[in-house]
């Protein structure tokens, strides 16, 4: 059987990743790890529910309830000395059990970040009124099983792509980057896009921002691949040409890369897509890529002082990524920065996961000993690289949450305020 | 062990240090405790004295190229750098020159140098009287067995017996290693453990519990164990997850960030570039593709076969999987490999890479296959370490040399520090 024959479609690297369970000598060491087992019996662990249980999946029945409660924040993969697939293995088999079972209204909604954004931006201010009222996310709850009390962020009124189509970037002779800026910038945090743009163009560079829309790892973690399947592969496409014209695709959102890079191909099982593969190798976390030319020697090092103190939280997707903490290494050549490191390793959101009515208490449960660090470490700011991460952290803690490079921004003399997002809900 | 010890050294004395690891490394399944060597002819009461012996008479043996000095100072940094380390006064005792005989999960004693304070007072050369006490519905701890076999294996010297009371978690959880050390983070919880202990025990009697005391305050928790107990407390360790072995973990990456060293999990070295003797760049697999780190100096402690850093196949072929290094001490094709019994001595168990007497690795004609790359830990060959009680020692040494050795390379270059790449994969 041909795998280029799209009747005969074989998911080679779907084997690998359902083989690599041979390899777990069941060690324990996801289990030591993984940051929901050990809040909740309802969630038996990474080993049990993946490796172990995967076995009883072979004709691709669904076997486990359990394993709709693992968040899928991919730790276990990481910290696994054998190469197992844990969280990918784990996030197949939820798909299975969701394409058995039905999947409930609220995860074909809240896994539409651009559907959303699109409805809520122009009716911002309705929308996020309604968000922040108390009888009306009760309501939500009851009857679709968003928690009152989750983390929602509030609609910006504007995208970052209207202000894209106006914004010129460079000069013709500028080295180009094409920004691949994610729902969250696009729909909630359009500054942050803005900041972005701003930190590469002080570093000579032109950013290129064609259209683009939702990833779909929203999707992809509520197990409905097919939908996210479509998602991924119109994004690769919309980003394919500027990769074919020799451009790096510099992305805000570690998440949204991760997918870009990595997930969408293994979990999705999309190995064989020419035109995501060419994207995935091109894919640059902004701090990872910014790290890249300080090594080179190309970073501007005009940081003015920046005297506060600061929490940084490295998000599960981030680790997912191998490339260490490149924004701990931006942070120490900004002067005054203090930056104390947290090692807790989950905030508990895992994107939509900690928004669920029935996994709300999980999560916050996931988040406490990170939110107690921040407490102790009494930060004026939190720093973290994904967007929904820093709106769980900002929820439970009270502080501003902001993306690293915002802290760039302001060192760089690009601008006086640090901006967080607004949170709505739970205050 | 061995990758973390080199890159802490190293990153203590200002060179910039990448560990690039591959999984979150297997100290976390090991007992915690840093033996040197518990056999050679026959037990062995002075671990530094037997290795000067041992490197005489076997040249081929790693301790025989790090020399029995450097094992003793190694041991020395390690027990300073724990002392002052973030889970202080936590600490480590005994040393190098010495071995105690602690009791292992199934009652033998078993020879280790360097332990944590918590497990010191199980050291059967003195302990005379032991309650062996258990926690009702915790797996793969039999206080029973234990105390048989410590009487039995103690001879007339120790008398133990074995008890069993209550854990002091909620019946959700399963009273497991890593739960019980987490209950045991909280105040108050040691306190109730004692309060169970305390109509039990004999005054006068050791109180010799599974290894679960904490995994944030274990100083703390024993403590309060023996003050309101009046009896002495020592932690025997557990089959894995192991909690002491994990607080060696943690302490090390903690002390690898404040030395300024970065981690970068979820990357797996694949190869090296640079000329005939030296290296310049290691690949790392990383999500997405290959990402490279220039460098100075390469110390490889990517582990022996256990850990994936050397492979055998099915055609008797080995190979060192990171940077494709010679392997020496292959039987010939068609010779025995293994014994016919587990726990005899194998053919192929002295199998890895061989090194001179700077670390550096040797080629099939027994030349340096590169200048500036160092190898560390399992992947030496010559050692048999499950038979030796000999891991960690080689680990923790090997490593420590590694990085006096650079750092000594690099006092005759210039005043510069080094920038190095430690690659590990399991220590």
């Amino acid at each position: 059987m041909s795998t280029t024959d799209p009747d005969h479609h074989h998911d080679v690297l779907g084997d690998l990743i359902r083989g690599s369970l041979d390899h777990c000598v069941k060690c324990t060491i996801c289990e030591q790890y993984c940051p929901v087992s050990n809040v909740t019996p309802l969630f038996p662990g990474p080993k049990y529910a993946g490796p172990q249980s995967e076995r009883f999946r072979a004709g691709g029945e669904s076997v486990d309830q359990s394993v709709d409660y693992c968040s899928g924040c991919g730790i276990c993969t990481q910290v696994c000395p054998q190469g197992v697939h844990i969280a990918e293995i784990n996030a197949r088999a939820r798909a299975r059990m969701k394409e058995a079972q039905g999947v409930p209204l609220r995860d074909r909604i809240i896994t539409r970040p651009e559907v959303l954004g699109r409805l809520g931006t122009p009716l911002a201010p309705l929308a996020n009124a309604s968000l922040r009222n108390r009888p009306l996310r009760v309501v939500a709850e009851r009857l679709l099983g968003v928690h009152r009390d989750a983390p929602v962020p509030a609609f910006a009124g504007r995208t970052f792509r209207s202000w894209a189509n106006r914004h010129l970037s460079g000069t013709p002779t500028s080295e180009r980057v094409v920004f691949f800026y994610g729902c969250g910038t696009n729909y909630y945090e359009p500054r942050l896009g803005e900041m972005t743009v701003a930190v590469l163009e002080h570093n000579g560079f032109a950013v290129d921002m064609p259209a683009q829309g939702c990833c779909g790892l929203p999707l992809q973690s509520s197990g409905l691949f097919d939908d996210a399947r479509r998602y991924v592969r119109r994004l690769a496409h919309s980003l394919a040409p500027s990769v074919r014209a020799g451009a790096q695709i510099v992305a805000v959102s570690t998440s949204c890369s991760l997918m870009l890079k990595r997930e969408a191909i293994e979990i999705l099982g999309l190995s064989d897509d020419a035109e995501l593969r060419l994207v995935s190798g091109r894919v640059r976390d902004i701090c990872e890529f910014l790290v890249d030319l300080h090594d080179e020697g190309r970073l501007r090092t005009d940081f003015q002082p920046v005297d506060q103190r600061i929490a940084y939280h490295a998000p599960c997707q981030q680790q997912g990524h191998g490339i260490g903490k490149p924004a701990l290494e931006l942070f120490g050549l900004i002067p005054g920065l203090q930056v104390a490191e947290m090692d807790a390793r989950c905030c508990g959101i895992a994107g939509t996961y900690g928004l669920k009515r029935e996994k709300y208490e999980i999560a916050m449960a996931v988040g406490e000993p990170l939110f107690r660090q921040i407490r102790d470490a009494a930060p004026g700011l939190v720093a973290c690289d994904s967007e929904t991460c820093r709106w769980q952290i900002e929820k439970a803690s009270g502080l501003r949450s902001v993306h690293p490079v915002q802290l760039l921004h302001r060192a760089y003399g690009l601008g006086e305020e640090v901006e967080g997002s607004t949170v709505l809900g739970g205050w | 062990m061995s990758g973390l010890a080199a890159g802490i050294r190293l990153a203590e004395e200002g060179a910039a240090v990448v560990v690039s690891a591959n999984g979150a490394g297997s100290l976390q399944l090991a007992p915690g405790t840093i033996d040197l060597l518990g056999y050679a002819s026959g037990l062995v009461a002075d671990p530094i004295h037997e290795i000067t012996m041992l490197a005489e008479r076997d040249p081929g043996h790693p301790y025989a190229q790090i020399g029995a000095e450097n094992v003793a100072a190694a041991a020395r940094w390690l027990s300073a750098r724990i002392a002052d380390g973030p889970l202080s006064p936590y600490r480590y005792v005994g040393k190098a020159e010495e071995n105690m005989l602690l009791p292992t999960a199934l009652g033998v004693p078993r020879p280790s140098s360097l332990v944590p304070e918590t497990m010191a007072a199980g050291d059967l050369r003195s302990a005379s009287r032991i309650a062996v006490v258990g926690f009702r519905g915790m797996k793969d701890f039999h206080p029973s067995l234990i105390a048989d076999n410590l009487t039995r294996a103690s001879g007339d010297g120790v008398a133990a017996r074995s008890l069993q009371i209550d854990p002091p978690t909620d019946l959700s959880r399963e009273p497991g290693t890593l739960n019980l050390a987490r209950m045991l983070d909280r105040p108050g919880t040691a306190a109730a453990v004692a309060a169970r202990l305390a109509p039990v025990v004999h005054e006068g009697e050791l109180i010799a519990l599974p290894a679960v005391l904490s995994t944030a305050d274990p100083h703390g928790a024993w403590e309060t164990l023996q003050r309101l107990t009046g009896c002495p407390v020592c932690e025997i360790p557990t089959l894995p997850p192991s909690v002491p072995g994990l607080r060696l973990f943690n302490t090390l990456r903690t002390l690898l960030a404040q030395a300024g060293g970065r981690l970068i999990t979820g990357a797996r070295v694949v190869g090296v570039r640079g000329g005939p003797e030296h290296v310049d760049l290691v690949r790392v697999q990383v999500s997405g593709g290959e990402r490279s780190y220039g460098c100075r100096w390469v110390v490889l402690a990517t582990g022996g076969v256990a850990s994936g850093g050397l492979e055998l196949d099915s055609n008797w072929q080995m190979r060192e999987t990171a940077l494709g290094l010679h392997v020496a001490g292959l039987p010939e094709p068609g010779a025995p490999r293994f014994s016919s019994r587990y726990l005899d001595a194998h053919p192929i168990g002295r199998a890895g890479i061989a090194v001179d007497r700077d670390l550096r690795p040797l080629d099939q004609d027994g030349r340096r296959r590169w200048e500036n790359v160092l190898v560390a830990g399992a992947a030496l060959a010559g050692a048999e370490p499950w038979r030796e009680k000999s891991g960690e020692g080689i680990a923790l040494s090997s490593g420590y040399r590694a990085a006096e050795l650079i750092l000594e390379a690099d006092r005759h270059v210039a005043g510069t520090p080094a920038a190095s790449t430690v690659a590990e994969t399991v220590a």
